[in-house]
């Protein structure tokens, strides 16, 4: 589609692209003070004094507020908004409701997120993991959950398009998969209407089962079949390529979305949890590898005939260096649920370095390149206003990347061994305690990682506002440019 | 054969379409949970949590401690060694929510009860690094600070409504059998007869008053001792 066509059919539907904008701009902010906090942690399990002895900034408490800032906050603001972006575009229809509703679904999240945020600061939490904002706030987001899901159904009805296209195939199955998770695994019991305390309806093993149902889908619907909508729709557009299989698409959709829902218990092996849940949970996992991997090919294969953009194109190169991620961690995962590695592996920091090797090189950086694409569209900007600093922010993120990993995957290997390690009279050969003082570099490597990460991301605050305000970096002088050794 | 084209044109079978097939694994795994009866084993001495282990697992629950420490002992060699025969679903029954945790950034707690000493608990959430150089644990000294409990009957209450069975005289006498427990000489014989081989006394070295501290204390020292190992066969726990 040229330029000229687009701004007719921009002109023939006028798409709700302020409320795109708000979400962009919620997204940069809190995945920021997402990073931000991780940062901040990752500093109090290296230096314990960083705690300062406060309820409110002890581990304990500021951990659940890393974790639903980057996923929720973060990922949850860059998912509603290239969601209403996509849902327009390919249905070439105005969203549903209006404006204001739409506007409702942006500020009702933000609400979500401040009172779970608070709450959490506070002490008020569910205590289960993903999952602890507590009742009100859970009545909260399903009300605007709803409204959400409304909006994108309703825009998709009125499309102009006879088909579908396969980027809301992904972004529907989110939304209402994430409804159906949220709404069953916070079944609660408040102790008062005026309380903010609540009991789950669910207790022990089944409580367990429960809640790795939910947690592990919150992996598989909100950080993966969310995100691999965005990902057919923005890599295709950034490369300027179609789609490389539309088959693989049809199978690898409902083929992911069956199986990833059965792959909770694999959080729960070898525990109380009956051997014949956990046997399905792993079978499961391990045949979760295929249609991972299908979405991992369709986006990569994409780029036929388009791979030399990635030696120019920065945006590009985030993107789909964020579809290798997540093949590795599509293939580690399953790896990780057999149930004999799991034995080694759970409980210990290799979870987190899995974890973390999703979120930053999949979730986070798909989003980037998403994000650099969008803003300067949104701001009617030709490009964003600096690539070489999309660069720098592409190399220093990666490099913070790999020093988490590495640093977890070490530590994470190295813890499993030394708990199960015998000395020669049968005796075990480490105490806890000296276990955990093995653990302190690795802890100050990640931390380092997680300072290149954040830093990254502060390039790109700083990018995307000279890109707002219409900015265009001065081309580097030819001249000036080898002096530097570039 | 469906063509694939019913659910590309159509976005209410679309719809449809992906929630019966992301509703079929749940149902699978979690509703049999509920009607395979040796799912939780059959053993003696489980009961619900005391009203004052209940405000110490709150304390537990609020501090987010789940997020470093598990709760679940494996059956490995080296987990029973360290840490105690391994974790039973019964065990766990009446935890409205489980603890079980996913990490160990810290050791696991599940059969924590009586193996330190009140003061070691006291003096570690003080100041882990008092007790133990190593242990990258926060300070917990905010604890020693008086325990809110007027609404402690509330609790009970609502911990039965989703299916403990504290009885009606346990309700009624949860405020009592709460400063009971934490109180040195009180008359414990009726929380005793309601919650055996509850730990009573003062937990803190501060008697004057209940605080955070005591509750959590309170909580940490009955973990995993309910259950008489001495009786536990597993071949019949379930039969």
């Amino acid at each position: 589609m040229n330029a000229a066509t687009k701004v007719g059919a921009a002109a023939a539907t006028p798409y709700n692209d302020d409320v795109v904008r708000l979400f962009m701009i919620a997204a940069v902010f809190w995945g920021v003070a997402g990073f931000l906090a991780g940062v901040y942690i990752a500093l109090e399990l290296a230096y314990p004094a960083f705690n300062l002895g406060l309820e409110w900034t002890n581990f304990g408490r500021l951990r659940p507020l890393h974790t639903s800032a980057v996923i929720f906050a973060f990922g949850g603001n860059v998912l509603l908004g290239t969601s209403f972006y996509v849902v327009q575009r390919t249905c070439r229809a105005t969203l549903w409701g209006g404006p204001a509703l739409a506007s409702l679904v942006f500020w009702g999240y933000q609400l979500f997120i401040v009172l779970a945020a608070s709450g959490y600061l506070m002490g008020i939490t569910q205590g289960r993991e993903y999952a602890e904002p507590e009742w009100y706030t859970d009545l909260w987001l399903t009300i605007v959950w709803v409204i959400y899901l409304a909006i994108y159904l309703g825009t998709i009805a009125k499309r102009k398009e006879p088909h579908i296209y396969v980027a809301n195939w992904f972004y529907l199955a989110f939304i209402v998969t994430i409804a159906m998770l949220h709404v069953v695994n916070n079944l609660a019991v408040p102790m008062s209407f005026f309380g903010t305390k609540s009991y789950s309806a669910f207790a022990g093993v089944r409580d367990a089962m429960t809640q790795w149902w939910y947690g592990h889908n919150a992996v598989g619907f909100f950080l993966t079949a969310g995100f691999l909508g965005l990902m057919y729709y923005f890599v295709p557009k950034r490369a300027d390529r179609p789609i490389y299989s539309y088959r693989l698409s049809v199978v690898h959709f409902w083929a992911l979305i069956f199986l990833y829902i059965w792959a909770g218990p694999h959080h729960l092996h070898y525990t109380a949890l009956p051997e014949w849940t956990q046997t399905l949970g792993m079978t499961f996992s391990i045949m979760l590898w295929m249609p991972s991997w299908g979405g991992m090919i369709n986006g990569l294969m994409t780029l036929s005939g388009a791979w030399d953009k990635l030696r120019t194109d920065p945006v590009l190169r985030f993107m789909v260096v964020s579809v290798g991620f997540y093949g590795m961690s599509t293939f580690e995962g399953p790896l990780m649920s057999i149930r004999s590695v799991n034995a080694l592996s759970h409980y210990t920091n290799w979870t987190i370095g899995h974890v973390h090797s999703g979120a930053m090189g999949w979730v986070a950086f798909v989003s980037f390149g998403a994000i650099y694409f969008l803003l300067p569209k949104l701001w009617g900007r030709k490009e964003v206003y600096s690539l070489r600093l999309v660069s720098y922010h592409f190399w220093i993120a990666t490099i913070g990347i790999v020093l988490y990993i590495t640093a977890m995957w070490v530590a994470g290997i190295m813890q499993g061994l030394m708990w199960r390690s015998y000395d020669s009279l049968g005796f075990l050969e480490y105490s806890f305690a000296e276990v955990v003082a093995a653990m302190h570099p690795f802890y100050v490597i990640r931390a380092l990682g997680g300072v290149f990460f954040l830093s990254g991301a502060l390039i790109m605050v700083y990018n995307l506002w000279r890109t707002a305000r219409g900015d265009v970096e001065a081309p580097v002088p030819l001249a000036a440019a080898a002096a530097a050794g570039r | 054969m469906i063509r694939h084209e019913v659910f590309e044109k159509n976005v209410l079978f679309l719809l449809v379409g992906i929630l019966i097939v992301v509703a079929i694994g749940g149902l699978v795994e979690i509703v049999p949970l509920y009607t395979i009866e040796s799912t939780i084993e059959k053993v003696g001495g489980m009961r619900p949590y005391s009203p004052l282990e209940l405000m110490g697992r709150n304390i537990y629950i609020r501090e987010g401690c789940y997020v470093c420490h598990s709760q679940q002992i494996r059956p490995f060699r080296d987990e029973v060694e360290r840490y105690g025969h391994y974790s039973l679903a019964a065990e766990s029954m009446y935890d409205h929510p489980f603890q079980w945790g996913s990490e160990r950034t810290g050791p696991d707690l599940a059969r924590v009860g009586g193996k330190y000493s009140n003061d070691w608990h006291v003096a570690h959430l003080d100041n882990p690094r008092s007790v133990v150089p190593e242990s990258i644990m926060p300070t917990y000294a905010f604890l020693n600070r008086p325990l809110h409990y007027d609404d402690v009957a509330a609790h009970l209450r609502t911990n039965r409504i989703v299916g403990v069975p504290y009885t009606d005289e346990e309700i009624a006498d949860a405020k009592a059998d709460l400063e009971a427990q934490a109180t040195p000489g009180a008359d414990t014989a009726g929380l005793l007869a309601r919650y055996p081989k509850a730990k009573t006394g003062d937990f803190d070295g501060n008697p004057n008053t209940i605080t955070e501290m005591d509750a959590l204390t309170a909580y940490l020292q009955m973990l995993g001792t309910l259950v008489d190992f001495t009786k536990y066969n597993p071949d019949y726990a379930g039969k």
